[in-house]
């Protein structure tokens, strides 16, 4: 019923404004020109600017005035504010008010879209710079009723859809009016994001880094077709060339995406606006460095309902802390001194905004900072000084409040947009609280009244004995309606006078029309309210620390670099020393300073090794932990994709494999096409963000694959070329032939369009680029080595390479590595012949040999699977061993860092408890660059600080619960594992 | 003429393939004692220096070779060795699939939801080149077991030298196996939902659709049994208790909704695959009699929050608290990785339980489990001389060196399709 008024006084306030020329049948010309003084508020001209008892002059949609002492011109209406306030009104930076997502095309689409649908346009369908919304928008009433409530007088809108997506409108939440006044800026922003568009099927991108290098290739192409070099015309790509000059405002999902969209953004020197997701809390320091602005929702999750203790197991801790780090978000996000503004974008309903937002300044968020992220801020995101401040001149937006907008208890009255009048909340709503001795019936009753403004209402008891009844109050109206045992009595009537006597007509059970009255018996108490009220603010709330990454096992403060001296340690060098029994080795400044007997130092913390056996730390050729994407799948060729853009740090992989003494680790590309994407050689220093876990001046890797995963020979639907051993030949030789012309240009000196994927291919026919290749069967592999040895590169590593034993011979001879499984087989019909003596076969005719993993458990026991090419094919220990050390680090070309125990090297070093090939092996101290990473008893007080942290999160929900607040149900993220035939789906 | 160039095509088949199976061994017709080794009789305890004797497939003799006793037929001097029954794969799908990928070669699951009138036996591929290459690595038995569906099938225990289903097969259909419904569920993503596990509503459902087919098998055995309803009649055992049932659920909830709803049922006979969560609720399992087949360890924790050393640990976790624990292979790779079950015990050895405790589960426990340790599982006389000869502790794969197996008292090959190419491909190499 409220609501319905609420729309009613909206649609009442104003009569339709109409543009000035515009013919009209609506009788004589009667032009509105009234000035409205609004006068003895508190001000806020902008959030750092109050004036107490002012006066604001308003005139044609804008602020003519605002100050202590404002001349008020004759003819003026004047409005008298005592004791309200009186806001600029907020901006929605961030919305898609008023258009709506396309819809995805409908039919059936078995087949891989691998074209764009589109012509005259560019070759991707989800660049859609020229996508102007204005075709599409439509006033959303309701919704700007909404957000009208809310304190909102202007929406930043656009098209949420594609990856680039066009521009945005500005439009001004004026419902009495037309487009013609509200829409402010056609072209207030460009928008992006990694989401693919729903228009289209085209299949690429199909990941997080596709995407990534899909705009660095739309960059590179806008500005070669600035220069007037394409061929044919592309109206996205002009487009983007027109909106090159407007804030470029980019939407992300999470922390990491925030970090990767404003890396690409300075790579081509736009500093995109970036739509953050309210976790930012959880890398703040990376995120503050990325100058960027934000733009921040706060849609809180509600707390899980951990009532069942079966049900709460499956929620994990980072997202229970997360549940309770959330509101602090904006807090943290101010302390580190980010720019952001505001945004409803997330929220279910918008009418929670003001309760997250009062949350989040309960959580310590300064209310002047929330002020002007509502409106100096994103006004100066989209450059607009006429929205969000009361300076003369700007658009008369302005609320109305009984006090302070972010107290609970504060009453928006009345919102004015571009000088139209929204009731919110009638202001002039007396006050007729208190308790009355009501006559009727003949009865003397007792009303009492509690409440604020409109929602004040009324309760009736007889003696002692409560009635049924029910209360209604508007425009000095009430009604009562009583039930006495089913007679029932309606009664209305109208507040007399300030003394808040009522006076009316009872109407009882058989229609009989009497007098009623009501007057005032004493004053109410506010006693208990007051003290409930106590009881709110003086809540503290606790904010469990965040951990690096913000899980289980994160780590709260990094490990230092020390100096560790390990003494009478059994040294499995990797190097021509092999074994050293009884021996100390000194880390030092994070390098291996010293290996000798008796060994001292000063300054290093002391290790007893005796009975233990140091190794170097385990490096694994081919992973696929720590990256939040592996394929790019959607064209035969993702050369132009590199894992390095995707890094993820905070997979809990990456500390599993520490408690298993791996260190370092290429994470490659997967195995969905014949020229994947490009590595990211990591070092697993878990708890530092994605770039510092790279290796630094890292070598430069490439994926390639042969076989049955490139062919698409266990897809439904497999379209793609190619489709055969064959066809996988000529691919690689069309790309390299055209990568060779495309040098050719390159150096001739003419102009030549910039092709990230070409300039990688060129990359690997200089040598500058290693190429590490999915293989498994004699054919493919020899005929790629064919292939290298015609085009002049040459192929650094075959990794899975099950057959490498048949052609071993030529593999020593073509001078490359192999890096295989140490016994998997029979898991696809290219493995048939797959056998674990390969690694020794291979070994013994000359190649380099590693064993890899390819699987994020194996990662983590790949001493267990160097002790097989012992067992099987009957390697020495020494041999076998360096199969996970120093021969994977050679074909990573990390060896000068990596992979043995030697003095100048990095100090990536395992304690085990046993011989390091044996099953009975455990790691105790997993040490990186001289930072121990592991360590398994600080691993048992982890699991205890777990155990503690959660119980206490549950206990913190428990109460929520309790205390009538919101739950949702519990659950559980899902698992990632990543194989070399993952295919992941980008969503749309 | 025709004939014969099929018959010369054969031949040079026969001859030219060299990626045959191994023949299966002949008969055992002449003991033999197995002296020096430290044997390791799967039951807990060790003889150092011990004397094996067995013959025509049975084992005569178990002691230590100090024992002034005749030592009968062909004599191994295993001195420095070990010797160890052999090891048992539970709940495993060997000869049932060959290539993982290849879908003609898959035999492991019917359609339909109760199955329990399919069995996995009669699909036995004997001749499996995956089956050869357990032999190498000590794993000589394997109870086969078909997937999929509710109530999924039968089981029987194989032992791995045979011609054929029928020869390898050393317990027929000793137990149905079903696969208990979630109570968690995720959300399907290609429809846009959230990928998460969240509580599933439909779960009482799928438990009492359970719940009401054995009801209704019940009523049907005790009744005149027409029309025939095959899948019914293959009930029968389970409720004489000849039969056991052996239910692959995880979940504490689960676990326990399982347990009580078919003991209510008069199926008391149970066992419980996979167990995750079974450390919560061990009162209910050790009450009740109901043994836990755990899953290979090396497989990842199910929780972010779980111990990195979770599966390794759990095993530890079972035993301690009263309940047998075996080891069962189902997830992924499953059949090749089987090879590796001698490593999954030592995993579990390196992280809690004794080498011998270690051992039991694929030995003495699993025997157990299935319904065989009264034949074989352990070195003990009378029972079946299935055992192997290693060269050093056969839980690690640093010292599995295995030279000698027999399975029944038969001399059995430990050739496979991989030593086969490793001596095909090694002597290219060195011949040039």
């Amino acid at each position: 019923m409220r609501k319905l008024l609420l729309l009613f006084s909206l649609m009442l306030a104003f009569s339709m404004q109409s543009q000035d020329y515009f013919p009209t049948d609506a009788g004589v010309k009667t032009t509105a020109n009234t000035m409205v003084a609004f006068k003895n508020a508190t001000i806020y001209i902008t959030p750092e600017k109050v004036i107490k008892k002012g006066t604001l002059l308003i005139k044609d949609g804008k602020v003519l005035d605002a100050g202590k002492s404002v001349k008020i011109p004759d003819g003026t209406k004047i409005v008298d504010l005592s004791g309200k306030t009186i806001y600029p009104s907020f901006i929605d930076i961030y919305s898609d008010f008023g258009i709506a997502k396309p819809k995805r095309p409908s039919g059936n689409f078995r087949r891989t879209q691998y074209e764009a649908s589109r012509e005259g346009y560019y070759w991707n369908d989800h660049i859609r710079p020229d996508v102007n919304p204005l075709k599409d928008f439509s006033f959303d009433s309701k919704k700007a009723t909404e957000l009208l409530k809310a304190g909102f007088g202007a929406v930043n809108t656009h098209m949420n859809d594609g990856i680039i997506r066009g521009n945005g409108l500005l439009i001004a939440l004026n419902s009495n009016s037309s487009d013609g006044y509200r829409i402010l800026d056609t072209k207030s922003a460009q928008y992006l994001s990694f989401s693919k568009s729903a228009t289209s099927r085209q299949a690429y991108p199909s990941s997080r880094m596709g995407a990534m290098a899909l705009l660095r290739q739309v960059y590179n192409d806008a500005a070669w077709y600035a220069k007037g070099n394409m061929k044919n015309k592309d109206l996205a790509l002009e487009a983007l060339n027109n909106n090159k000059n407007l804030v470029q405002i980019f939407e992300t999902g999470n922390h990491l995406d925030a970090l990767r969209a404003d890396k690409v953004g300075d790579e081509f020197g736009i500093q995109y606006t970036i739509v953050g997701s309210g976790d930012e809390f959880e890398r703040i320091n990376d995120i503050k460095a990325t100058n960027a602005t934000f733009i921040i929702p706060i849609n809180f999750r509600n707390a899980y309902d951990v009532s069942n203790p079966l049900l709460a197991n499956q929620v994990s801790l980072g997202d229970m802390r997360k549940w309770n780090q959330e509101p602090a978000n904006l807090k943290m996000l101010s302390d580190n001194n980010v720019n952001f503004a505001l945004t409803t974008h997330k929220l279910k309903s918008i009418g929670s905004f003001h309760k997250n937002l009062q949350k989040a300044i309960k959580y310590g968020f300064d209310k002047e900072k929330a002020l002007a992220s509502l409106t100096t801020i994103p006004a100066n995101i989209i450059g607009n000084n006429k929205l969000g401040n009361l300076n003369e001149g700007s658009f008369a937006n302005f609320i109305i409040t009984s006090g302070d907008v972010f107290d609970s208890k504060t009453t928006i009255y009345e919102n004015w947009v571009q000088g139209n009048k929204n009731v919110i909340s009638d202001m002039d709503i007396r006050d007729i609280t208190g308790t009355y001795n009501l006559s009727a019936n003949n009865k003397n009753y007792t009303l009492t009244i509690t409440g604020k403004g409109a929602k004040q209402n009324g309760t009736v008891t007889l003696g002692d004995k409560k009635i049924n009844s029910k209360f209604s109050f508007s425009d000095d109206w009430i009604a009562i309606n009583l039930n006495e045992d089913g007679n029932y009595t309606r009664l209305v009537g109208k507040i007399m006078n300030a003394a808040n006597v009522i006076q009316g007509t009872a109407y009882d059970n058989s229609g009989n029309e009497s007098y009623f009255s009501a007057a005032k018996m004493v004053k109410k108490s506010p006693k208990k309210e007051k003290n409930k009220d106590k009881k709110e603010s003086d809540t503290t709330y606790e904010v469990v620390p965040v951990s690096y990454p913000n899980i289980g096992f994160g780590n709260y403060v990094q490990p230092e670099q020390k100096n560790i001296l390990i003494k009478n340690v059994t040294v499995w060098t990797s190097e021509n020393e092999g074994i050293l029994e009884n021996t100390d080795v000194l880390l030092k400044d994070g390098k291996i300073a010293e290996i000798g007997k008796n060994l001292r130092a000063r300054n290093a913390t002391e290790i007893d090794g005796t009975g233990k056996h140091l190794t170097a730390g385990i490096v694994d050729e081919h992973s696929h932990i720590a990256a939040s994407a592996i394929n790019e799948g959607a064209q035969n060729s993702s050369a132009e994709v590199t894992i390095e853009d995707v890094v993820d740090p905070t997979d809990i992989n990456i500390y599993r494999n520490l408690s298993g003494g791996t260190t370092s680790a290429q994470i490659l590309h997967g195995s969905a096409n014949p020229i994947g994407g490009r590595s990211a050689i990591i070092k697993l220093k878990w708890g530092e963000n994605a770039d510092a876990m790279i290796y630094n001046n890292s070598p430069k890797f490439i994926k390639f694959a042969l076989g049955e995963n490139v062919k698409q020979s266990r897809s439904s639907n497999g379209t793609r070329f190619p489709q055969s051993r064959m066809g996988v030949e000529q691919m690689f030789t069309d790309y390299f032939t055209r990568a060779k012309e495309y040098e050719a240009l390159k150096k001739s000196g003419n102009p030549y369009r910039k092709d990230v994927e070409m300039e990688t291919l060129v990359e690997i026919l200089n040598g500058e680029r290693f190429i590490s290749c999915h293989s498994y069967v004699q054919s493919e592999i020899n005929m790629l080595m064919k292939v290298a040895d015609k085009m002049g590169f040459k192929i650094n590593t075959f990794t899975h390479i099950l057959e490498g034993y048949k052609v071993a011979d030529k593999m020593a001879e073509h001078g490359v590595g192999g890096s295989t499984f140490s016994d998997w087989w029979a898991y696809k019909y290219e493995v048939n012949d797959a056998i674990p003596y390969n690694a020794a076969i291979m070994h013994n005719a000359g190649v380099l040999v590693a064993i890899n993993s390819d699987d994020r458990e194996m990662s983590r026991r790949l001493n267990q699977e160097a002790a097989k090419t012992v067992k099987y094919g009957g390697m020495s220990e020494l041999e076998a061993w360096k199969m996970v050390t120093i021969n994977p680090a050679k074909l990573l070309h990390i060896d000068d860092r990596a992979g043995s125990i030697k003095v100048g090297k990095d100090a990536d070093v395992v304690l085990w408890n046993n011989h390091p090939m044996s099953i009975y092996a455990k790691v105790e101290k997993t040490i990186v660059d001289g930072k121990v990473y592991f360590d398994s008893e600080i691993d048992n007080q982890k699991r205890l600080a777990i155990k503690a942290e959660k119980s206490k999160l549950i206990n913190m929900m428990l109460k929520e619960k309790m205390g009538g607040g919101k739950t949702q149900t519990p659950m559980k993220r899902k698992d990632r594992n990543f194989h070399c035939d993952t295919l992941e789906e980008l969503k749309s | 003429m025709m004939k014969k160039i099929i018959y010369s095509l054969l031949f040079f088949y026969l001859i030219g393939n060299i990626n045959a199976q191994q023949t299966p061994a002949n008969k055992q017709t002449t003991p033999f004692s197995i002296e020096g080794a430290t044997a390791h009789l799967g039951n807990g305890t060790v003889i150092e220096n011990s004397l094996i004797m067995f013959n025509e497939g049975k084992i005569t003799f178990v002691g230590s070779a100090m024992m002034k006793i005749a030592r009968q037929g062909t004599i191994i001097n295993a001195k420095g060795k070990h010797i160890y029954p052999g090891f048992i794969a539970a709940n495993a799908t060997l000869g049932l699939v060959e290539i993982d990928a290849v879908k003609a070669s898959d035999d492991q699951r019917e359609i339909g939801i109760m199955n329990p009138h399919i069995r996995s036996l009669i699909a036995y591929n004997a001749e499996s080149k995956i089956i050869e290459s357990m032999r190498p690595n000590g794993v000589l038995m394997a109870q086969i077991t078909p997937r999929g569906g509710t109530i999924s099938g039968t089981s029987s225990v194989t032992q791995l030298d045979a011609w054929n289903w029928e020869d390898a097969a050393i317990k027929k259909d000793g137990a149905i196996h079903m696969n208990w419904p979630s109570s968690f569920t995720s959300g399907r993503w290609w429809l846009g939902e959230d990928p998460a596990l969240k509580p599933d509503k439909n779960y009482p459902k799928n438990v009492n659709r359970i719940i009401s087919y054995f009801s209704d098998a019940k009523v049907y055995l005790a009744g005149n049994k027409t029309p025939k309803n095959l899948p019914f009649e293959a009930t029968k055992e389970l409720f004489d208790g000849n039969q056991k049932l052996f239910i692959h659920v995880s979940g504490e909830k689960e676990i326990t909704d399982a347990i009580t709803e078919m003991k209510k049922l008069g199926i008391n006979n149970l066992v419980i695959v996979h167990g995750v969560g079974a450390e919560n609720i061990s009162e209910l399992l050790v009450s009740n009699n109901v043994p836990v087949i755990l899953d290979r360890p090396h497989r990842n924790p199910n929780s972010e929050d779980d111990a990195y050393d979770y599966t390794y640990t759990i095993a530890k976790t079972l035993t301690d608290k009263g309940i047998l624990v075996g080891l069962g292979m189902e997830g992924q790779m499953e059949r090749m990785n089987s090879r590796n079950l001698p490593f999954y015990a030592g995993t579990f050895a390196a992280h809690g339980l004794s080498k011998e405790d270690a051992l039991k589960l694929i030995t003495h426990n699993n025997a157990k489990i299935l319904g065989i340790l009264d034949f074989t599982g352990t070195l003990e006389v009378g029972k079946d001389a299935t055992l192997f000869i290693s060269e050093g502790d056969a839980l690690d794969m640093r010292t599995n060196i295995i030279t000698k197996a027999f399975i029944q008292g038969r001399d059995i090959s430990l050739e496979t399709h991989q030593t086969t190419l490793w001596k095909r491909y090694a002597n290219k190499y060195k011949a040039k």
